[in-house]
């Protein structure tokens, strides 16, 4: 096995393990998707119109959980010395890092998005634009979070200076995500004018994130 | 192979933590890093792999791949052990030894010399202190690096497995590998050489050789006095 394939496993593993992040972030979604019709009301056609919006900020928060200890927890016990000083180059490191939270974090939101969507009376074709969205827009959002999970890589606490730092970078993403689920049930613009744009942010993040995480895990390390 | 250092200077944090010092070390050479606490020991081992930058002198290692960097042929041994507590013993190691860049993983080999082929299933989370170092130390015999830098390897170490430790020091030595050590205790090898940071104690046993004193001397080598370091000026974006 090369030692980024290794890296992809142990990552994932670690994560589905007891105290992984895995199940965290689509328990989170879940939770956050059965309390907005407790708070709202039952006023199904303001679910309805609200529904992708509500649901694609609740991933987008869901994605950050586990972010935060992305690097942090390799920097504590010592594995992010021996990753720096390995053959493997970093941006790599850095992106299979990201591959293995996405399909840990970002993929079961995914998945999970189809069920939630009953909660916020969705219908079947406003659940599939929701869940493709969800599908190209997920990867930006993690790869974004890489940038300041390396940045917070040395802090204690580095959960909340994540946020502050990584959510404004998100808002494109979720500007457009949430143009394109509610463009596929109708509105002014087609669907995919939006998905377009949301398709090339994820495409730019997948480049600039790891390069952009790696040169800063190489400024903190020093 | 030949790894040597001139003149190095550490300064971290605004701190000159070491300047001018020198060594060269062999094929089968062994360098012991004595110090105080503080002295930069550490820092000088972790300068090696490139892990902190160098302030000033020059670092070479001649004899080794030319396509890889000093840290890419070395094993780090460093205060941390590098295990994550939720998976098994054998799945720590062996993710090691996949991302060391080994061919073959034979696991069961350096499980069995380090005495925890027995743990192999469990989570690392239940390892004590020194079975943690002694599967760190697993690492260094599951996967072939010529240079190693260890810093306090025997430390929360039992007798048994001190000895064990100086047995495997002794053959890395003996094929030819080459090894710094930064220790307070005893390494456990006779012919180990001393390089010693900050103040040395002086030969007659006492306890040091004056304020004054600052030293980088390297044992049975021609050695070098270095003034006492300036009185760090305060710098600006220091973290």
């Amino acid at each position: 096995m090369t030692a980024l394939g290794a890296l992809l496993v142990r990552d994932m593993r670690i994560a589905l393990r007891v105290g992984g992040g895995a199940l965290m972030g689509v328990l989170f979604f879940l939770v956050v998707a059965a309390m907005v019709p407790f708070a709202l009301g039952p006023d199904l056609a303001l679910l309805k119109r609200i529904g992708p919006a509500i649901l694609w900020l609740a991933a987008l928060l869901a994605s950050l959980l586990a972010l935060d200890r992305l690097f942090a927890a390799d920097h504590e016990d010592g594995s992010l010395d021996l990753i720096l000083m390995g053959r493997a180059p970093l941006e790599l490191v850095v992106a299979i890092k990201g591959v293995a939270h996405w399909l840990t974090t970002g993929l079961p939101l995914v998945i999970a998005a189809p069920i939630v969507g009953l909660f916020l009376n969705l219908d079947a074709l406003a659940e599939a634009a929701l869940a493709l969205t969800l599908l190209v827009g997920t990867p930006a959002l993690t790869f974004i979070g890489l940038i300041g999970a390396a940045i917070a890589v040395t802090l204690r606490r580095g959960g909340l200076l994540l946020a502050v730092l990584v959510l404004p970078l998100t808002v494109p993403v979720l500007i457009f995500g949430v143009a394109a689920a509610n463009a596929a049930v109708g509105g002014q613009v087609p669907f995919g004018t939006p998905f377009t744009v949301l398709c090339a942010l994820t495409l730019a993040s997948l480049v600039v994130g790891p390069f952009a995480a790696a040169a800063a895990l190489r400024q903190e390390m020093e | 192979m030949r790894l040597t250092a001139s003149n190095l200077a550490c300064r971290r944090g605004g701190r000159d933590v070491f300047a001018d010092v020198s060594f060269s070390v062999g094929p089968g050479e062994a360098l012991a890093i004595r110090g105080r606490n503080g002295a930069g020991k550490s820092s000088l081992l972790r300068m090696v792999v490139g892990l902190v930058r160098i302030t000033g002198g020059r670092l070479a290692l001649e004899g080794g791949d030319p396509e890889l960097t000093i840290a890419e042929q070395a094993h780090y041994l460093g205060h941390q052990d590098a295990f994550k507590p939720s998976l098994l013993v054998r799945e720590n190691l062996q993710f090691w030894t996949h991302f060391l860049g080994a061919e073959a993983a034979e696991l069961s080999e350096p499980l069995a010399a380090v005495g925890l082929d027995t743990l192999a299933d469990l989570p690392a989370a239940y390892l004590s202190a020194g079975q943690r170092r002694r599967l760190s130390i697993a690492r260094l015999l599951a996967v072939e690096r010529p240079i190693w830098l260890l810093d306090e390897p025997a430390s929360t170490l039992d007798t048994a497995a001190q000895q064990s430790l100086a047995e495997f020091m002794a053959a890395h030595l003996g094929r030819g590998g080459v090894m710094l050590a930064a220790t307070h205790g005893a390494l456990g090898l006779p012919a180990a050489r001393e390089l010693w940071l900050g103040q040395a104690p002086s030969p007659l046993g006492g306890e040091s050789c004056g304020e004054d004193g600052e030293v980088a001397r390297e044992r049975r080598r021609p050695h070098q006095a270095l003034p006492p370091p300036p009185p760090a000026p305060p710098r600006k974006g220091v973290r």
